[in-house]
């Protein structure tokens, strides 16, 4: 039996079933059009996407632990964070719970 | 005959995509990461190559979760770039090659890699960047065959079918009658995650494996499974797949001619090298 690895959640079956319409919705976002209509309306995109209970509400609070939870990919979840302004050191910032600045040093940190 | 020059490995972050649109060359945290393509751009205009065969994985551009192939080959006359919703510019597209497109994915399927054909294939930032980092300002001067593999959706392939896929692709160009220069280029990694509590995960160590040992033990590499490589190198680590891919198609003597690694670039360990590809004393002539 392997090992998890801690603080992360492989992207398998399991969790492609689970987010298939969170991250068809977020595919959606490809297009501009659609990134405004998600903007105009939410919760009528979320409903027009099927996304569960769950998977709306984590997708409404921006909430990135609770949308992989819900079987987001993080590929897709991105495209639906770049809507916000939100950069992939803002995402991390909020994953871990650090200040953006804490975050980016830590990643400086590492090259040192 | 065709002839195999090299090969060229970049990191392919967005966020560089970016910075090229606002020609951030020498703003002092974008520098380090510009600086090591110096290098790149002297060799190609002595190597002047006709191809290039991109490695890189899709990251929900041309594919969906729907149906997501493990290996997808390109078969296009021209390969267009579109908006993915993360504000990087949408580059000029790239012109294709469906000749060696057709060759390669005959000799693929021959060689038992079942790999998926796409006629149409959009081409995301994983090929983009490398190529407006390779030859920046200017008109793609090479045809491309893009390659893309699963790093998306597990199960993903071994690192060991990765270097085979590469492998089979390098015999397959050996065979190629029309007179072409053809480089390999893989786009990806190296250490990085941005998902869950582990985000910004950098492991430098193993970076630093990976780096001297994909230029003359390669196998040493396949040794780790694809959870073994998420644990050492990040959850989008594992697209050092791709760096496997082009190095398996190295089929002669392989030296590292540069090598530039800096972090961080975004969330990621970045790093970009130079392989030459000579041909093994006793191979025949091409």
């Amino acid at each position: 039996m392997q090992q998890d690895v801690p603080g992360t959640t492989f992207f398998d079956g399991v969790q492609a079933q689970k987010g298939l319409a969170l991250n068809r919705m977020c595919f959606s976002f490809n297009s501009a059009e659609n990134r405004a209509a998600y903007l105009k309306d939410k919760d009528a995109y979320c409903r027009k996407y099927g996304l569960t209970e769950a998977q709306r509400k984590a997708v409404t609070s921006l909430n990135v632990l609770a949308m992989i939870e819900e079987g987001g990919n993080i590929y897709y979840l991105a495209k639906l964070a770049g809507i916000f302004g939100l950069n992939v050191q803002d995402v991390g910032a909020q994953q871990t719970g650090m200040t953006v600045e804490a975050f980016k040093s830590k990643l400086q940190a590492a090259g040192v | 005959m065709a002839t195999i020059i090299g090969g060229v490995a970049t990191t392919h972050v967005p966020s560089i995509g970016k910075a090229i649109a606002e020609k951030k060359y020498k703003d002092p945290y974008w520098r380090p990461f510009f600086d090591g393509f110096n290098y790149v751009h002297s060799w190609l205009s002595r190597e002047k190559p006709d191809v290039a065969v991109v490695f890189y994985n899709d990251h929900g551009l041309n594919f969906f979760l729907d149906k997501l192939p493990t290996f997808a080959v390109g078969a296009a006359a021209e390969y267009r770039n579109e908006d993915e919703g993360w504000g990087i510019p949408v580059s000029q597209s790239a012109p294709g090659d469906p000749d060696l497109s057709w060759h390669l994915i005959n000799s693929l399927v021959a060689d038992e890699f079942d790999v998926t054909m796409c006629q149409e294939m959009l081409i995301d930032h994983a090929v983009t960047i490398p190529l407006q980092l390779i030859w920046p300002d200017q008109a793609f001067p090479v045809k491309i065959v893009p390659v893309e593999i699963n790093t998306v959706q597990h199960p993903l392939p071994s690192l060991k079918r990765a270097l085979a896929l590469g492998r089979s692709i390098g015999r397959a160009i050996e065979s190629y009658p029309k007179n072409l220069r053809v480089m390999m280029i893989g786009t990806g990694g190296l250490s990085h995650q941005l998902d869950g509590k582990r985000a910004g995960f950098i492991n430098k160590e193993f970076d630093k494996l990976c780096l001297d040992k994909i230029v003359d033990e390669p196998e040493a590499l396949t040794r780790y499974s694809i959870h073994d490589w998420v644990a050492e190198s990040g959850a989008q680590g594992v697209e050092f797949l791709n760096w496997m891919a082009m190095r398996g198609a190295l089929t002669g003597r392989v030296r590292e001619a540069h090598r530039n690694y800096h972090i961080p670039i975004s969330n990621t360990a970045a790093a970009t090298a130079v392989y030459t590809n000579e041909k093994e004393v006793g191979q025949k002539a091409a």
